[in-house]
């Protein structure tokens, strides 16, 4: 029994897939390098979408996670790469999986205690609040000089990952598009289970959810918690792609490029922001080629999906979101 | 005498200076339904949000089954057995009615904290918010998201809800409103069976639904009680008269 949205996700990821194997076998890295952009986006999207789309959370800093995901990657590979310790004696790796599950685990951290504070407010208040916090990592990348500061930092070697040549484009893309897939695969899991029923449900109506007995903050934190995991692990791999770190992957600028990704793609839906993640490369790419301005006309599609159709693209492909 | 399931004494709240609870002590016994009436602004629902947790007193004490719950929070009162209804419908609107049921049956089995096993294949959640939509008689809308409900569906939706805590105590907040005569009569005899289960604090301005179903009444106009008593004492309290009844005594 395959629904319509199914369908359309099927494609999606389809597509996702064999536009950059296509690309590869014509000898064209430019666009499997936009494909792994698209794959990298959408999941530093899909860890927004958990906290936006399932809980109603409209983080305005989630740049942070990105960057430290960053960072945690840029300076793992800086100490491996000059063996100097890192701290306590530890050393850097250039290993991908550690370096995904430490950008997961600071990031994870950093989520834990920005939203431990910022979950006490709502609305615009949250909005504010969390925009404050990723400022203020914005601040502390800029101003520390030990990683580069304002200049950022390099990765000289991209990280390696066992049994790949990361070196490769496509190599790397499929690291990507795997880890994007699996990411994607646990959002299912998380938003059919009990913690995801109240996670909705808290969006939908805190009152309700405190009166059946739950208590919607700790659902919000702990689901914080993870969409800022999911969005660090981006951001490591991201780092990875461009080969360089920077303060840039920090601001405010980042943080609304992911809100935008996941209302043009369809907000809460499973492959919207791998949605909105193509059609926002896509634009920077076409768009950006004739004009300087591009982010002029994004802002009239962005008004006009907001005005006109408000599920996203997934809402005009797949119709209405269901809930069961 | 049986000790009380829930017992307000001396309750005050104000909302700047209009005093909306003023020094309220009332308590609900095992088995018994008691009706809170009284005009509309009388304070009846304000004192159901402070007993819930919704609102918080300024100053008096709530206990249910003992316990002094009046400085907890919402979920962790449902959690000791408050189960309330809502006078106007508070669900969540894109969940079906099933899956609003859910929610109350996961919360009342321990834990909101399992993050791989689908819901909608959970057979120990489903089979019993089934069986508490079919007490209600909503079974045949189980799939229907809440927001296309009707207005005495919501209702009796709220109810199953409240049904699925296994509550110590229901506050039961305006139900009959907007059921029409047929769905009151169906409630009323519904209620009726449900103070086995757990006692009832009822408010409600449907006066033949109070009458027929009430142990005893009290009455709140301007956020004080000013009586308390059997369906016959309020009906001949010439202060109740004047203050609320009017013609229907
Ligand atoms: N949050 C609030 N802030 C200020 N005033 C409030 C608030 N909630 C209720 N009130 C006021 O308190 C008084 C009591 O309101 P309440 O809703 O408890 O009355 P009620 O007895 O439930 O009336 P009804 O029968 O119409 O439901 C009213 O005058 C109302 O305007
Ligand atoms: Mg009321």
């Amino acid at each position: 029994m395959l629904n319509r949205e199914t369908l359309v996700n099927l494609i999606l990821a389809a597509l996702l897939l064999a536009v950059p194997l296509m690309a590869n076998a014509f000898g064209q890295p430019f666009y499997v390098t936009l494909a792994t952009r698209v794959a990298i986006l959408a999941l530093a999207a899909t860890g927004l979408n958990l906290a936006l789309g399932l809980g109603g959370l409209v983080s305005f800093g989630h740049a942070a996670f990105f960057g430290i995901g960053g960072y945690a990657a840029g300076i793992l590979a800086t100490h491996a790469f000059s063996g100097d310790p890192l701290l306590l004696g530890l050393s850097g790796t250039n290993q991908m999986p550690l370096i995904w599950l430490v950008a997961m685990l600071v990031a994870g951290l950093v989520g834990l205690l920005i939203g431990l504070i910022s979950l006490r407010t709502s609305g615009v208040y949250f909005i504010m609040i969390t925009l404050a916090f990723a400022q203020m990592v914005y601040y502390f990348a800029i101003s520390w000089p030990a990683y580069g500061g304002e200049d950022g930092l390099s990765i000289l070697v991209r990280n390696q990952f066992p049994g790949a040549n990361t070196m490769k484009p496509v190599s790397f893309f499929l690291i990507c598009y795997a880890v994007l897939i699996v990411a994607l695969g646990l959002f299912v899991l998380i938003r059919g289970s009990r913690f995801g029923s109240a996670l909705q449900a808290a969006r939908q109506n805190e009152v309700r959810v405190a009166t059946v007995g739950i208590a919607p903050y700790r659902i919000r934190l702990t689901a914080f918690a993870i969409s800022a995991a999911l969005t660090g692990l981006a951001g490591a791999l991201f780092a990875d792609l461009n080969r360089f770190v920077s303060p840039s992957m920090l601001s405010w600028h980042m943080s609304g490029e992911l809100i935008v990704l996941i209302i043009l793609g369809g907000t809460g839906r499973l492959f919207g922001p791998l949605a909105g993640a193509a059609l926002f490369v896509i634009f920077e790419y076409v768009l950006g080629g004739l004009t300087e301005r591009w982010q002029f006309f994004l802002g009239l599609i962005l008004l006009g999906t907001v005005l006109f159709a408000r599920g996203g693209l997934l809402g005009l492909l797949a119709g209405k979101a269901r809930h069961g | 005498m049986a000790e009380p399931v829930l017992e307000l004494s001396d309750i005050v709240k104000s909302f700047g200076a209009l005093r909306a609870t003023d020094h309220v002590s009332l308590d609900l016994k095992p088995g018994e339904i008691h009706a809170l009436i009284g005009p509309n602004g009388a304070g009846k629902s304000t004192l159901i949000h402070q007993i819930c947790g919704t609102l918080r007193q300024d100053s008096g004490t709530i206990r249910l089954a003992g316990k002094d719950i009046g400085h907890l929070g919402v979920a962790e009162r449902s959690r000791l057995g408050l189960g309330r209804t809502f006078q106007v419908s508070s669900l969540t609107p894109d969940f079906s009615a099933l899956r609003n049921v859910m929610l109350a049956v996961q919360a009342q089995q321990g834990s909101s904290f399992r993050f791989f096993k689908p819901v909608m294949r959970d057979a120990s959640l489903i089979d019993r918010s089934m069986a508490m939509l079919e007490r209600v008689g909503l079974q045949d809308r189980a799939r229907i998201p809440a927001a296309e409900l009707s207005h005495g569906e919501r209702r009796q939706l709220e109810i199953a809800i409240a049904l699925a805590l296994s509550s110590k105590a229901f506050l039961l907040d305006e139900p009959m409103a907007g059921m029409g005569p047929e769905g009151s009569k169906a409630l009323t005899g519904f209620l009726h069976s449900l103070r086995q289960e757990a006692p009832i604090l009822l408010v409600e301005h449907d006066m033949d639904a109070v009458f027929a179903l009430a142990d005893r009444i009290s009455v709140l106009v301007y956020g004080r009680v000013i009586a308390t008593g059997t369906v016959e004492e309020i009906r001949r309290d010439p202060a109740v008269r004047t203050a609320y009844l009017g013609d229907h005594a």
